[in-house]
Order: structure tokens, then sequence, then C-alpha cells
């Protein structure tokens, strides 16, 4: 199939792309590596009239160390992640997720910043990005901002962008020291996830000191599992008590049933998963 | 030349290289849709989006104004012209069959289906232009359910039909003569054992989307399509246009994929050539992806009621069967036909006494259904097959050991079953001993008792599948009885070239299966020629004007006599001017090795080259002996082929969230003699996969509104290597005594086969939890549903 | 339109192209590599699959404009100027990995661009690696062997390197400025 057609800019730097956005209005769309939009643009499932394309900025595409963790460009590719010792480093997690991400085609085009901004339920990184307490750098007609990846996810393919603005990168906070686990569950190695669970832990003399745990395609955003994160702080390091915990992760979550899974069967596949995920990070079991 | 060498080694049941790839892994193929012929234009169609409708308006005319379009029509344009698709199977004499029009004219009946086309310079301007077509739909009910659809007082699919009712076809083996009363058996059982098995829909899904290229510009009208049955749509389309057959050449080039979905004369295939006549202009029309699984044909979608009658020992007393066959809106080209395929199977390899068959095959508002790999005999042999271990376990015996008792023995060959067909050979015993042995059969029930015994969250399965099918299709006057609308033989012709080169020519259309090879490989033995030297046409019908395609595992079974016939006929033609240049009489040329020479006299031959050159010059031929090698032979073949084997898989079961993993899958075929062994351990790994993805893949999916859910790769999930296992095959090989080869086929194999090997992995592995069934495909949600539903463990 | 350069199986292309305009359409129907083929339009297939600045993508997953720049590889540049086959087509052929071929193109650039990272995989690495290709004739399983075939030829000198990217490669790290 054919894309509708439309106009298309390569700005060059990203105040050019911001002023190239406003001056499209809602007819504009960001190209990023365009591996979710193309074939989006194919079946005429999206038309936009002008299609603004990031690939010129260069400046927004690598990894670097960044006070205590690290900044990476949201024209970064996830082939380039995954190739990044720092990343390995710092953030072992974002790697491991985002070699699920799609396949390796995909993969070397497709960006970091794309998938958040696209911000699809069943994409990994989101819930990934919040488990990880990240943080969006983000410029628009105001200026630049920051905003937290926990209030940058606002609703189904919706995020804290506005029409105007240009995600730039995403600081990572060192994990050093933390497990993590991302734990998918897909029905084909193509497939999306029918549920994703993003696990940290610290840990401290056989407790679990912090954790955090986010889930992906258990609602319209990932969700942050608050409950199985009060009970996992502060609890033995055991397979009990994680067990117990994971219990809870459907709190707060609002699957959807579709062609692909059931609300119940994801609630389930949560409680889970959620279990796997902090076995693995907590390095229990 | 003189000939005094040793024989060459024999190329039969050599692992050749294939002649087919040097294109295909450079990229210098010719696929349709990399046919350009001068002046051609460009076809996109607009689809319905209702599952049932009236089309109450529809203009074209705006989207002529758009740029670059030279014309636009809907099926009102084109009403007197367009005839209607044909189906060459009316199973009953009673058969409903509704009008077909390649574009819907005042009704259409599934979403997806043509509804008007737009023809313009380049594709894209072709596609926008869509937009500009004014339509109004009335939406009319939607029928989707098979039993609802037959219940009294029902909506009806084609508002101008009485009935949802295409057919009711009945085998019954008390009234055949071939054996007992089903009901009698049952009466008289121990065990009655009744299930209700769903075959999904499926989607062919091959790889090379359908295109048409079609030039009815002149005199004469060429059409290039990716099709299957390249001699089949020349007729058809000679008859339903009424173009002169004469004037029609249909040209499949090379062709990505078919499994049965290219056998089909298309809608698109109708809508090209209309297009083609009305802009007086070559046409081409290539669908997307999202076109083609939402409006090529779909495969299996049936109910199926089985009833098995039994003895506590295992012994079957009567096996009953009450098919519900989904056609979808229409009757496809074969469609009623695939079921009644299946009749004979259900038996399968096994010494039932009793029989009866009872097929209805109903109209629902969605794609009209047709062959798809198998065709008929996966779906038997999956209700036999996963029945047969539902009495196993009622009877406390190893699937394995049940089937024994019921299978026919070796030595029993020939074996007339009760569904009336004669089995030529087989012997089940020696490939379930091979299978068992590679898969480590018993050592894996000792470790799935452990796994029981310890609660493992991973359970074990062991499924188990002892196949035949029918190959070889198939015999013309069977297909007269069954109200089939063509025969089955096959052509060969040989063309032997004065420099001693070959030429074949096969009626056969292969698209993928390797056919260059393997018919190089059989005249080579044949003829006493070089592989090297042997060409092989196909699938253009002014060079092959003569020929039943490729379906239904035939090409070998039913083509290759036809070429061994042919060759035959060359060296009988050549032996008379071997003679000659041997100075003997003809009675006294023996052909051997490669070599006609006087009999007793090792040295000194003549070569079918020799004899070539001779009649090419004919200088000196003696009289009455025609100058040409060249020979024809059509095939008709006196029984059908039966190939069989058993496969054998192990899953593991992650009982916590439902997925299946396949740990070992063996297969061991027997499909008699082999041409090219590398060749059909390809086929078999491939059919494998295709029955392995029914099993737990793959289903195609309509809303309550007949909107088709998987209409993307998203959605309609073809496994990638990722998500299949390694296959362990092996064959045992008992020829087949009719066929001067012994071969049998194998292209269905490894689909009939492994569906039901699969499945009875997955329920064997959660038989401790109350499950004694998971619908297919056995997805992690299902099979976690099962579990649930199961009552636990016991 | 937008003019974009391109260099393609070492040929230099210059074109004025719709931004529409996917990549392998452009490869198609204006430069003639019909070698590379499309068989879906959600990018699941990965018939499309060609090497753009020497790593695999799904060209129909790229509009032309992107590409703008950048060297692309299709199956029809793959063997050596000569006619000497790369040693993933020799495999391909040796070990029976293809029936139709339509899945061929795609399946062999990706199997090159696999073997780029991963000289030496194992099963489950190429079955994973392969992921974005969908075949429906072989059941992957020869695909495999021909793969580790490759893997070995190649290692043993007994073949082509990776094709060599005329275009810049893309950097691996630059600074970010935010």
């Amino acid at each position: 199939m054919i894309p509708v057609s439309f106009d298309y800019q390569r700005p060059s730097t990203v105040d050019e792309a911001v002023q190239a956005l406003s001056a499209a209005g809602d007819d504009g769309k960001v190209l990023a590596g365009g591996q979710s939009l193309i074939p989006m643009l194919r079946l005429r499932l999206s038309a936009p009239s002008v299609l603004i394309d990031l690939g010129a900025l260069a400046d927004l595409r690598g990894i670097r160390e960044d006070g205590d963790g690290l900044l990476i460009g949201a024209m970064t590719r996830h082939a380039d992640v995954l190739a990044n010792p720092l990343v390995r480093r710092y953030v072992p997690l974002l790697a491991q997720a985002t070699a699920t991400v799609a396949d390796r085609q995909v993969r070397h085009l497709g960006t970091l910043g794309g998938s958040l901004a696209h911000a699809d339920p069943a994409g990994d990184l989101p819930a990934v990005a919040v488990a990880l307490d990240a943080t969006m750098e983000i410029a628009g007609p105001d200026g630049q901002r920051t905003v937290p990846a926990g209030d940058f996810f606002v609703d189904y393919l919706t995020t804290a962008l506005g029409p105007a603005d240009v995600l730039l990168g995403v600081r990572f906070p060192s994990h050093e020291g933390w497990g993590t686990h991302y734990e998918k569950f897909q029905r084909m190695a193509q497939a999306w996830a029918l549920v994703g669970v993003a696990a940290t832990v610290r840990r401290e003399n056989g407790t679990i000191a912090e954790a955090r745990v986010a889930l992906t395609n258990m609602g319209p955003v990932p969700v942050r599992a608050r409950a199985v994160e009060d009970a996992l702080t502060g609890a033995a390091s055991t397979a009990d008590a994680i067990a117990a915990a994971a219990g809870l992760a459907g709190e707060g979550t609002r699957p959807t049933s579709d062609l692909t899974a059931s609300a119940e069967y994801r609630a389930h596949l949560a409680t889970v998963l959620t279990g796997r995920a902090v076995s693995a990070a907590a390095g229990v079991g | 030349m003189t000939i005094t060498s040793q024989a060459p080694a024999a190329e039969v049941g050599a692992a050749r290289k294939r002649k087919e790839d040097a294109r295909l892994i450079t990229g210098q193929t010719m696929w349709t849709e990399n046919i350009v012929v001068p002046g051609m234009l460009h076809m996109a169609i607009l689809r319905s989006p209702l599952g049932h409708a009236r089309i109450s308006r529809i203009d074209t005319a705006p989207a002529l104004r758009e740029p670059n379009v030279v014309a636009a029509f809907s099926g009102r344009d084109v009403a007197d012209v367009q005839g209607s698709l044909p189906c060459a199977w009316p199973v009953t004499a009673e058969l409903v069959m509704p009008a077909h029009p390649p574009l819907a004219v005042d009704e259409v009946c599934h979403t997806g289906e043509a509804v008007a086309v737009v023809v313009a310079r380049d594709r894209a301007s072709a596609v926008d232009a869509l937009a500009a077509i004014e339509i109004d739909y009335e939406p009319l009910p939607v029928v989707l359910d098979l039993e609802a659809a037959l219940a009294d007082g029902a909506d009806l699919v084609h508002t101008d039909q009485t009935t949802n009712k295409a057919y009711t076809w009945i085998f019954d083996s008390a009234q055949a003569g071939t054996g007992g009363a089903v009901d009698e058996a049952a009466s008289g059982a121990e065990v009655v054992i009744r299930r209700r098995y769903r075959q999904q829909r499926l989607i062919p899904a091959f790889m090379e989307p359908r295109s048409v290229v079609v030039d009815a510009t002149g005199d004469q009208v060429t059409v290039w399509s990716a099709t299957q049955i390249p001699h089949v749509l020349r007729f058809l389309l000679a008859v339903g246009t009424g173009t002169p057959e004469h004037r029609v050449r249909v040209v499949a080039p090379d062709v990505g994929g078919g499994f049965g979905g290219k056998l089909q004369v298309t809608p698109e295939e109708m809508i090209t050539y209309l297009a083609s006549k009305r802009a007086g202009r070559p046409v081409k029309y290539t669908e997307t992806r999202s076109d083609s699984l939402l409006s090529a044909h779909h495969g299996r979608d049936m109910i199926q009621d089985i009833e098995l009658s039994a003895r506590r020992d295992g012994t079957v007393l009567g096996l009953n069967v009450r098919l519900t066959a989904n056609m979808g809106a229409y009757l496809g080209l074969v469609g009623p036909g695939v079921p009644i395929l299946g009749a004979f199977m259900y038996n399968a390899i096994y010494k039932f006494p009793a029989y009866r068959f009872e097929c209805t095959g109903v109209f629902t508002n969605t794609t009209f259904t047709d062959a798809y790999r198998g065709a008929g005999r996966p779906e038997a042999t999956y209700a036999i097959e996963r029945i047969m271990d539902e009495l196993a376990v009622e009877v406390g015996l190893d699937p394995l050991e049940v089937r024994r008792r019921n299978w026919i023995g070796h030595e029993e060959f020939p074996f007339t079953t009760v569904a009336g067909l004669t089995y030529d050979s087989g012997n089940y015993e020696a490939a379930t001993d091979r299978a068992k042995q590679l898969l480590g059969y018993d050592e894996l029930r000792r470790e799935q008792a452990a796994r029981r015994a310890s609660g493992d969250p991973v359970q074990l399965g062991i499924g188990v599948s002892t196949y035949t099918e029918m190959c070889g299709l198939a015999p013309s006057r069977v297909l007269g009885s069954l109200r089939y609308g063509a025969g089955g033989w096959e052509s060969a012709s040989i063309r032997v070239l004065p420099t001693g080169k070959i030429e074949v020519v096969t009626g056969s259309s292969p698209h993928g299966q390797g056919h260059e090879t393997a018919w190089s490989q059989i005249v080579a033995d044949q003829l006493g020629v070089a592989f090297e030297d042997v060409e092989v046409l196909h699938g253009d019908t002014r060079t092959a004007y003569k020929g039943m395609d490729t379906y239904g595992s035939r090409s070998l079974a039913v083509g290759g006599f036809a070429l061994v016939n042919a060759c035959k006929k060359v060296i009988d033609k050549a032996k008379p001017v071997a003679a000659h240049l041997l100075e003997c009489d003809v009675s006294d040329v023996e052909f051997a090795d490669g070599a006609f020479r006087v009999r007793g006299t090792p040295d000194g031959g003549r070569s079918l080259a020799d004899c070539a050159l001779a009649v090419f010059a004919a200088h000196d031929l003696p009289d009455g002996v025609e100058p040409t090698l060249d020979a024809d032979d059509v095939y008709d073949p006196v029984n059908f082929s039966f190939p069989h084997g058993t496969h054998l898989c192990a899953v593991e079961v992650d009982t916590e969230t439902g997925r299946v993993t396949i740990r070992a899958y063996v297969a061991v075929d027997d499909v008699g003699r082999v041409v090219n062994p590398m060749i059909v351990e390809g086929q078999v790994h491939g059919g494998v996969a295709q029955g392995v993805a029914q099993a737990l893949f793959e289903e195609a999916v309509y809303d309550a509104d007949g909107n088709l859910l998987t209409g993307t790769f998203v959605d309609y999930t073809p496994p990638s290597a990722a998500d299949l296992p390694d296959i362990v095959s092996d064959r045992t090989e008992t020829p087949a005594p009719d066929h001067p080869l012994g071969t049998k086929g194998v292209g269905e194999a490894g689909t009939i086969a492994s569906t039901p090997a699969v499945v009875n992995a997955v329920v064997d592995a959660l038989r401790p939890y109350g499950v004694d069934d998971v619908p297919m495909p056995c997805t992690p949600e299902r099979v976690w549903q099962a579990i649930r539903n199961g009552g636990g463990q016991s | 339109m937008t003019r974009i350069k391109l260099n393609v199986d070492g040929v230099r292309y210059d074109d004025d192209v719709e931004p529409r305009t996917l990549l392998v359409q452009h490869l198609r129907d204006r430069i003639g590599k019909v070698g590379t083929v499309v068989g879906c339009d959600t990018s699941n297939c990965g018939a499309c699959t060609v090497l753009l600045d020497g790593v695999s993508v799904k060209s129909c997953s790229v509009l032309a404009v992107q590409a703008d720049g950048k060297a692309v590889t299709t199956i029809e540049g793959l063997a050596e100027p000569g006619g000497a086959l790369h040693p993933v087509q020799r495999a391909f052929h040796e070990r029976h990995a293809l029936q139709c071929g339509y899945c061929t193109p795609g399946m062999i650039m990706a199997s090159v661009s696999l073997l780029a990272d991963n000289p030496d995989p194992t099963d489950a690495e190429i079955r994973e690696g392969l992921e974005g290709n969908l075949c429906r004739c072989t059941g992957y399983q020869n695909i495999v062997r021909a793969v580790h075939d490759a893997a070995a030829a190649m290692a043993d000198g007994g073949g082509a390197a990776p094709p060599q990217v005329p275009a810049q490669a893309a950097p691996e790290q630059r600074e970010v400025a935010v």
C-alpha cells in the first residue's frame, strides 16, 4: 500500500524542527526511525500532511555519561543502545528490553525516542523508562523542559509532548548495584508483549531496600505496580516474600481484552511474570 | 560418438542441488509483479468494508476526474459481460450455487469483496483515486455462525437464495457395500466416544502476493498470473469470457508459493481482464498483503462431530463423522469438494468395520474457502488421530498400542478400506518403530511420569500421529463419480534436440517444488543423458499447452508417470534409428545405461544424441522411420497413492502461563521411492511447519459484524524461525507398486501429519489437570483456560 | 518532489522522488532492482530486506528520502562483480534453504547482516536473528543450516567479506546536545 501524499521537511536544527512543527499544527507529524509510523502511513491509518524528519539532527543521536547516569539522545537507534557498553554498565535493563523490541532490521532504524514518543501500551521501553525513573528532555516553542517518565505517558498513544514539541533525549539514573530484569510474554517471536514486567531491585543485607516495578500493556500507559513495590520494600529477599508481593501486581491496572488476550488472562500473567521478573532481578530462585 | 564408458551414476535417489536456485538467490527471478508490458496501466480495487450490504448507489465518475486515471468502473458497468466465477466441483446435483460476479453488482456478501476499480498510469494514482468513488451501502444482516445459519428462519447470506445450506453429501459404508452400519456398531459397543473438534479458519498466506497482468488489446489475450493452475485458468477464462481458447495464453512465471491458495480462478484475474478490455491497454494488478489476507480464499473452517465406537480392548467397531463446513460467501473453484476429499481419509490407516460420513456445506458472510495444503485430509487426520488418543485414555492403553490394534498390518496390503479405497502398500509398523526410536519415546514417557509425580509446573506431553493420505489426484473416473468438472491426468512431452539436448514440457506448474530439478533427474536416467542437458519447461500454455497443473501432491505421482512413459516412447522411437546406425536388426537393439547396443555386444554402442543427429539430418533413414524422436504422454492414474508415516511430538507446557514449547519433533514418512531426498526432506520440513502453525499459532478471526480482525501479518501470524523447532526427519521406503518410479507424493504429508501430533502432545501434557481438549490454535491463553476449566490437578 | 542521491550496489543514482515513495518502490520502480520484493505492508515479513549503510533494514519501512546520501546493497549486489556468489548465497543453494524463493532475497540479506554482527551464531541465535523474516515453504530448518555453513565458510576466509559500504557509516558515539 502507498501512503497518502505529504510534504516532507528535514530540519537541520532543533529550533527549525520546533518551528516546522509549530507551522504545521495538527497536520504535522514527527518522523524518527519510522518503524511504527511508516507501516501506519502505508495502511493509511495515519495521513499527516507534513512529515518532519528528525533524521538530520545528528546531535540527538548518541549516548554519554551525564552526572550519575546516562543521557541518551532521542534519535539513538535501538541497535546503538544495544551495542553501547555504558548502557550495559549503568542500565542493563534498557539493553535487555531493547533486545526484545521487534527484530534486528527494525532495531537498526527504530529509535529510543521514537518508541517512547509513540507510547504504544504494548511497547517495551515505556515501562522500562518508568522502572528506571528516567526523565525526558523536551524542546518546545516555550523552550526546554524536563518531564519524569512517570508523568510523560498520558494515555493510549499520547504523551506529554505538545504538537510542536521535540523529544531531545532521555536521562537514565545509574542502576549500578541494582538487580534488574525485563520479563516479556509474547505469543510469538514477532508479536508485541501481551504483558511485560520491568523490575528493579536494590538489596541490602538480604532484604529488599528499594524496588520499582512497571508493567507493559496492563493499561493505556505503563503501570507502576505500587502495591508490589510497597510489599517488597523492606521484605526479605526470598521466594515466598516475592511471590506474596507479586500477587498484588494486578492492583491499579486496567488491562484490555482484545484479539490477542483477555483482560483476565493479562491480569493472571501480570502476577506470574512479576514474580519471575522480581525473582530474577533479586537473584532469587 | 561411440560409447564404451561405464554407465552414469543413477540420478534418481540423489540429493541433486536445485537448478531453480541460481536465479532465486541472485534476485533475477521473474515474478509476475516484475513484468512490465509496454503501455501497461495499474489497477486498484475498492473493496467492501461491510460483511453484507446492498449497494444502493455507486458512482465511479468522480474517480475519472482524478489525475492519471484512465478508467474506473463498478460491477454495474460490467454486469452483462463479467459472468460468474466458476465452481468446478458441484458435489451434489442439488448444490446451491449463488452467482459469483467478479465485481459485486447489487449486493456484497463478505468484507473485502471487490466493488469497483480504478485504472491509472501508476499504482499510486490508482490507489489515491479510489477515495473519489462514491458508494452508499444499506447494511444487511451478517450471517457468521454455521449452526445459526442452518436454523429455520435464519438470515440469508444471499438475499436471492432461500437457504444458507449449499449441500449435504453422504457416504455410508452400509449403503456402499464397503462395511457395516455405524448405528449397529455403536449399539453393540462397550465404549462410545463423542467429540466435537473445530478446524479453525486458516489463510494460505503464500509469501508472494497474487499478481496478474493482462494484455487483452489484440486478438490474443495474454495473462501472466501468480497461479498454480495456468491450464485450468486458460480453459475457464476462455469459457467465462467467450474468448476462443486458442487465442488465450496464460503464463505462470516464477510463482512464490501457493499451498492451494493459488488453486483458484480469482475475481482479481477476471477483473484485470475486464479492465484491460475496457482501457484498451495492458493492466497489472498486484495485491497488498492486507488485500490478500482479506480476499484471497481461506482454508479449513469446519465443525467436526465425531463418534467412535469400540470394544474395551481398543478395537474400533465404527466411526460416524458429521461435518459442517464453512463455504464462506461463495463456492470456490473446488471449495465444495475439499471436505469430500477428506471423506475417504477419516478411517485413516485403520481397519474400521463400519463408517458413515455426512458433510453439510454452509454459506456465511465471509471470504470463500477452498483448498489449503492437504485440503480435507488434514482435517480428517486431525479428527481421527485426536479421537484415537481419547480412546486410548478411555481403555487405558498407550496411544501407539491402540493404533496398533486397529491398523492395517504390512502383510495385509493391498487393502480395501471401509471408505472404498484400495491402499496399495505401506508398513505402519516400520515407520512407527523408527519414530519411537528417534524420539526416545519410552524414555520421555518415564520423564513425563516423573514430572507428573513431582507436580512440576512445566509438564511434558507426547503426541502421536500415524497418518496416511491419498496423493496423486486423481483417477479421472473417480473424479467423475464425485462430480468433479475435469479429469485428473497429466501430460509430459520430450523433445530431443539435434545436439542431443533434451527439452521436457510438463503440464505440472511448480511454484517452489523443484520440478526442474527432479524432472531432470528422472529424464537423465531414463534417456541416459546428463542432468545438465535437460531443460524443463512449464507454466506457459504456449509451450506447455496440455496440463492439469500442480496441487494435491500429484505432480510426481501422476506427472512423473507420464514423464517416464514419454521417455520410454522416445527410446522406442530411437531404436530403429539406432539399429540403422548399428547396422543391425531392430529386434537386436537393447537400450541400457544410456546406450543403444547390439544385444550381447558390450562395446560400440550409440547414444541418444547419435540418434538425434541422425533424425535431424534424415538423409538415409529407413523407410517408415519418422524423422523425430519427440514423444508425448498423457497419463491417467488408475489409483491414488497412499504415503503414510508416524510423527511424534514432545512438548513442554508451562502450566502457569499456558505456553507450549515444542521440545522434540520426529517425522518418519514413507513416501515410497524418492527421486531427490533433499527436496523430500524440505517438503516435510515446510509441511510440518504449516501443520504446527495450525496447531499453535494461526487463526483467521471475524468480529460479530463480519470484519476480518486478522487482516495483516501483525494479527494473522505465520511462525518465524524463532517459533519453530528443529525437525528430525527420516524415511522408511515402501515403493508404490503401480508406479514406474515407486513414488507416492510428499507435498502435503507434513501438514497432514503434524497438527494432531502437536495437539495430542499438548493434551497429553495436561491429562493430569482433567484436560481432554484444547481448541486450535493452542494459544497460551487457551491452554491456561483449559487447565482452569479442567478442574485442577487430579 | 525531493532530490535524493543513492548508491545502489555500487552505482550512483540521482533522482527526484515523491516523499511518500518507499525505498523498496524506488529500488524496484525507478532503479530497476526488482530482485528485492514486497511481501507485506506491516514490516513483518522481511522479504524486502536490504543493507542500508551496511546494516539490514526493511526497505518497505524506509522512505526513499530518508535514504538520501546512503548506500544500499540489494540481493543483486551481493555476489562479486565477476559473479562469484557470496558464501550465504552459496550456502542457501547447497543446503536447500529455499523453495519458492520469494523470501530468499530478504532472508539472505538478513543473514549477511546477522553474520556481520555475530560471525559464529548458535542455532538459537540464528533463529532469533531471523525472526523478522517469514518463510512459508522451508520450515526454516535448512535456512538455519545454511547460515551455519556460511558462517563456517566465512570464518575459513572462503568467501566475501560483508559488502563494502561506500558512503559514510553512522557514527557510533556522538555528543548529545540537550
